[in-house]
């Protein structure tokens, strides 16, 4: 790591202020999931981090009526926990009990992954699956306006995600198959069931210009809320991600197989149970 | 035995210090007036060097020195070597080209060192080693071993032509040749043995100290035989004289072979420090552990065996290419060659047998052996190769085994290795019924109706261990005896200090060796320290690698304990006045037999170091040492059963069950070898599922981090069922026959056959990632 300096912001204009102040060169850092990693490794050289964990009401979870609002600075482990938003979205709790390892769950924040916007980040299949409004220090924009590509988001210069918020789906659920060296998402399908018949269908870890809603997949479950519904389609294979983990054309095929299954964990009929394999002689201790 | 003694699962001595953080590693030695090196390496896979250009990062802050090869060139320090020579089949010598501990001409690898600072803190260093400039000319490289012996490839040595290290042959080519010419079936195969890096959890570290009083140089550094490096270091690499050499490894935090070698970086911090006058300490990271550590494996092979009418097998023929990387590591000549190609009878009679290994160099980071080194390449050859031909002939795979195992002992292979003892077809039992083999078929129909795509493979695997006798390894070219030593001190008091040769790189010898004097005398372990890894401290060893430090190591304490026991009954006999037959050792008290009359063993060792009462002429003290040089290698064996589902709409591939059913001879503590089997497995199944080195066809390196290297991890693997069967080893007094590699030597073949049985299609290499899996499902 290069030499660096650290500062605590006690209120989010005043961190803004000192990330101003310090002419392009300084960085917000909230769980540092990402940028501490790059930065131990030389990729990143910010010449001042300053913290925004420890800003006071940056952080918990608030859920009014079907209106749930998570503030940035909730780590993943708080959301995943939480008794409340379990009762309303289980599907968007569970997603964040699948993120990283317990570590990384404790220390990472959602406002965090969502300003980073890494094509493998969980959230932001669900909150473009459930049009989700991302909240800022300045203003509220919606979340298929917010994630535009590979690493990319609509945050101006110095801008801090504050939190997000959407409106609970009547039913959701994450299926996420893992990269099997990182173990992020090699694919993470949110699919959520709205009101009016409306299903949201969120692809993260696929598509190479990031996250993205999968409009056919969407509009076919919508017309029938059945696993069967998705047969037939398929997503273009040369706008998904290639790498030494996994071509295009098997990310593709990845996408539609977690898809049906985050489908049929989400309510939809049809499709096999999902069981797991027998051992001889019973399960192990 | 007592409580803590042979065949006692007594927890882990050392284990206390280790989980509550108390370990002490290279990295947690700190002496004054300390400072840390940083290495400048080379970014490109192939280069000549035409200038070093250290001048800026010599004004950087804090910066004491930049050194470069050239000075280390100009100081005498000799270039890094092979220590086991192996001779091409028309007996020329292998072709070693010169690897300096750093470059000055030319740079072969990414990674490899090119130049160091020296700087009052680790960030200074850092930042001044980005400073120095090298102007590189960009070479072309070569990454695979096939394609280095290619017309046309990029050459690496000029000594080595063609990059050709040896083109080496065992066997008997002819009566091969007439095997394969009478045969009614041949399996043909070709296999990829893929390339691993090896991820100790310590990465290595060195610190050098040079004390220009007494002229003399000290080193801690993270290493599996101290003595060694300290041999190498002096006779070799001109460092420092041997008797003014010291060197330690503390507790070192795993090995798997990659810590046997000695790398530039140590050589370095001790020349550094005599040059700067400072104590010089570099601590590698997760990065430079990728790109320096010695890799692993790396052969490409066709295969083929002749079975005749009767399915017994009358012929095998191997051809392998073996990518030892830029340089010739320590040992690297005689892992894909004695032992590996040594290792092809696997468990079978097979009367002929012929390998051609080509050892080529490439743009890549030095290989060598790497937990099992060559044995798992063996047993990963024969093993597909059985069970394809079982599949081929329309026979079961358990059956097509039996039919050909090796029933008699002593059992002379074609192919120089002697097996003294071994029951085969008990492991294969013992493995089929833990592994209920006859329930399978009953399994993947329920899998079936799941839409999951069950299979099983097995895999009956030997290999040699306890290495070894030293006239015969001298015999095949090694550059060192393979005896071990020990030393067993009783002090005054009764309690007892084991020094010994082997180096514990988290193998619990603090607990195991103990283990033999509570056996012995019945004194509890912790009664007993056991002293290693220190050249100053312990007279003389060769480390621990090759499941040796059982075999050998613990022969070499028995035999210690052997005299320390015949002394302590003369002193008794005398001062109990019985005849010393008479005398047993029990229960830490020394007795007349057959009466009450008796002495505490504390009070015999007293007497030893009084010296009051003891019989006339008897020299004073208790400690004896010995040499223990064995008769033969010792052979592991066992039979592995894996069963796993694979999820076809993904190629995702689970592990439901993994049997091993082990033959290790005698088991001093089974905690500990369960212990060693689990590990093993895991590292087996990392190889066959997830572990896999991938370079560019720039040489650069694309798997260099945890995100790309898959490292496998508790939910990949699925709960063990473990067994051990007891054919004690006729070649040590204990009947041992070692335990550290087997897991990671037999697993490998037994999950692709289980994969590939499941799948219905052969064509399949390791690692089985979920696309190739996938692709291979839907190509059948």
């Amino acid at each position: 790591m290069y030499q660096t300096e650290y500062k605590r912001a006690g209120s989010l204009d005043e961190a803004a202020q000192l990330v101003a102040a310090s002419g392009g060169e300084g960085k917000y850092v909230s769980g540092g999931m990402t940028l501490i990693p790059t930065m131990k490794q030389r990729l990143a050289s910010p010449s001042l981090l300053v913290d925004l964990r420890h800003v006071e009401g940056h952080k918990g979870i608030a859920v009014s009526g079907q209106t749930v609002t998570i503030k940035g600075g909730t780590t993943h482990a708080e959301i995943a926990a939480s008794e409340e938003l379990k009762g309303v979205a289980p599907g968007f709790a569970g997603l964040a009990q699948l993120i990283g390892d317990p570590a990384v769950r404790h220390m990472g924040t959602i406002g965090g992954s969502v300003a980073n916007f890494d094509p493998a980040a969980d959230y932001p299949a669900a909150l473009l699956a459930m049009e989700a409004t991302i909240l800022t220090d300045k203003r509220e924009v919606a979340a298929s306006d917010f994630f535009l590509g590979l690493f990319e988001t609509a945050l101006d210069e110095n801008e801090i995600v504050t939190g997000v918020r959407f409106e609970a789906p009547e039913s959701s659920a994450y299926e996420k198959f893992r990269n099997p060296a990182s173990r992020y998402a090699m694919c993470g399908v949110f699919v959520a069931k709205r009101g009016e018949g409306k299903v949201g269908v969120g692809v993260t870890g696929a598509g190479a210009s990031g996250a993205f809603r999968w409009a056919e997949a969407e509009s076919a479950l919508s017309g029938r809320f059945d696993v069967s519904a998705l047969d037939g389609l398929a997503v273009d294979e040369g706008e998904m991600i290639s790498d030494l983990h996994g071509s295009s054309a098997y990310r593709a095929n990845l996408v539609k197989v977690v898809a049906k299954r985050a489908a049929k964990k989400a309510g939809a009929s049809g499709g096999p149970e999902v069981s797991g394999p027998k051992t001889p002689g019973g399960d192990a201790p | 035995m007592g409580v803590e003694g042979i065949g006692a699962s007594v927890l882990r001595k050392e284990d206390r210090r280790f989980i509550t953080g108390r370990g002490r590693y290279v990295d947690d030695m700190t002496v004054p007036g300390m400072k840390y090196a940083a290495f400048v390496r080379s970014p490109h896979a192939h280069a000549r060097i035409k200038g070093i250009d250290a001048a800026a990062a010599k004004a950087m802050p804090g910066v004491i020195d930049v050194l470069e090869g050239s000075q280390l060139k100009a100081d005498g320090i000799g270039n890094l070597i092979c220590g086991w020579a192996v001779n091409s089949k028309d007996g020329s010598p292998m072709k070693m080209g010169a690897w300096p501990a750093l470059a000055f001409e030319t740079v072969r690898h990414v990674g490899q060192a090119v130049a160091v600072v020296v700087a009052d803190t680790k960030a200074q260093a850092r930042d001044a080693a980005e400073a120095v400039e090298i102007d590189y000319e960009v070479l072309p490289a070569v990454v695979e071993g096939p394609a280095a012996l290619q017309d046309g490839a990029p050459q690496l040595h000029p000594e080595a032509p063609g990059n050709l290290v040896f083109d080496w042959e065992i066997g008997d080519a002819k009566a091969t040749e007439e095997a394969f010419g009478r045969a009614a079936h041949v399996t043909k195969l070709d296999i990829v043995n893929n390339r691993l890096v090896p991820n100790p959890m310590e990465p290595r570290a060195a610190l050098g100290v040079y004390d220009p009083a007494e002229e003399h140089y000290t080193v801690w550094t993270t290493s599996q035989n101290p003595h060694v490096a300290r041999l190498v270091m002096s006779a070799f690499y001109n460092v420092a004289p041997e008797h003014k050499l010291r060197v330690i490894a503390p507790d070192v935090g795993g090995g798997f072979g990659s810590k046997i070698y000695i790398y530039p970086e140590e050589i370095v911090c001790l020349w550094a420090s005599r040059k700067t006058g400072v104590p010089v300490k570099w601590t590698s990271d997760r990065t430079e552990a990728f790109l320096t550590d010695a890799h692993g494996r790396d052969h490409t092979t066709h295969v083929e065996a002749a079975f005749d009418a009767d399915n017994k097998i009358i012929g095998m023929k191997v051809d392998t290419v073996a990518n030892l990387g830029a340089y010739m590591s320590l040992f690297s000549s005689a892992t894909p060659t004695y032992l590996y190609a040594t290792l092809l009878s696997g468990q079978y009679d097979i009367p002929a047998i012929y390998a051609n290994v080509k050892a080529v160099y490439t743009n890549t980071v030095p290989v060598d052996a790497y937990r099992g080194a060559g044995r798992p390449e063996a047993t990963y050859v024969v093993e597909r190769t059985m069970e394809t031909a079982a599949r081929e002939l329309g026979v079961s795979p358990a059956e097509l085994r039996r039919k050909n195992f090796i029933r008699s002992f002593p059992h002379q292979t074609p192919v120089i290795m002697c097996y003294d003892a071994g029951d085969f077809e008990a492991s294969l039992d013992a493995g089929m019924k833990a592994a209920d083999v006859s329930g399978f078929e009953g399994r993947r129909a329920e899998a079936q109706s799941r839409g999951k795509l069950r299979g099983l493979g097995m895999s009956c695997y030997i290999e040699a261990c306890g290495i070894a006798p030293s006239k015969a390894v001298g015999s095949l070219g090694a550059g060192v005896g393979l005896w071990e030593s020990a030393e067993v001190r009783v002090n005054p008091v009764g309690t007892i200090e084991i020094l010994t040769g082997s180096h514990s790189h988290g193998q619990g010898h603090e607990t195991t060796f103990a283990q033999l004097v509570s056996e012995r005398f019945g004194l509890p372990v912790d009664n007993v320290q056991v002293i290693h890894g220190d050249t100053d401290k312990v007279q003389f060893g060769m480390g621990t690698y090759g499941s040796r430090s059982g075999a050998v190591g613990m022969s070499a304490i028995v035999k210690a304990l052997d005299k320390v026991e015949a002394k302590a009954k003369k002193i008794a006999a005398h001062l109990l006045e019985a005849a010393e037959g008479d005398i047993v050792i029990e229960n830490g008290e020394v007795k007349v037999a057959g009466t009450d009359r008796k002495l505490g063993w504390h009070e015999v060792a007293l007497n030893a170091y009084t010296g009051h009462k003891l019989p006339d002429g008897m020299e004073p003290g208790l400690k004896e040492g010995a040499f223990y040089d064995p008769q033969n290698f010792t052979f592991p064996a066992g039979c592995y059963i894996c069963e796993v589902e694979v999820d076809p709409d993904t190629g995702k591939t689970e592990i439901v069950q993994f049997v091993a059913a082990d033959d290790f001879g005698r088991v001093i503590n089974p905690l500990i070898v369960h212990g060693q089997v689990h590990g093993g497995l895991a590292q087996g199944i990392g190889q066959a599922l997830l572990e896999g080195t991938r370079y560019d066809e720039s040489g650069q390196l694309i798997t260099a981090s945890y995100m790309d290297y898959a490292m496998p991890r508790a939910w990949d693997l699925p709960m063990f069922t473990v067994s051990t069967t007891e054919t004690l080893s006729p070649s040590n007094p204990l009947g041992m026959k070692g335990c550290g590699e087997a897991g990671a030597i037999g697993s490998p073949p037994a999950v692709i056959n289980a994969i590939t049985d499941a799948i219905g299609n052969n064509d399949l290499t390791m690692p089985a990632t979920p696309e190739k899996v996938w692709r291979a499902i839907h190509a059948a």
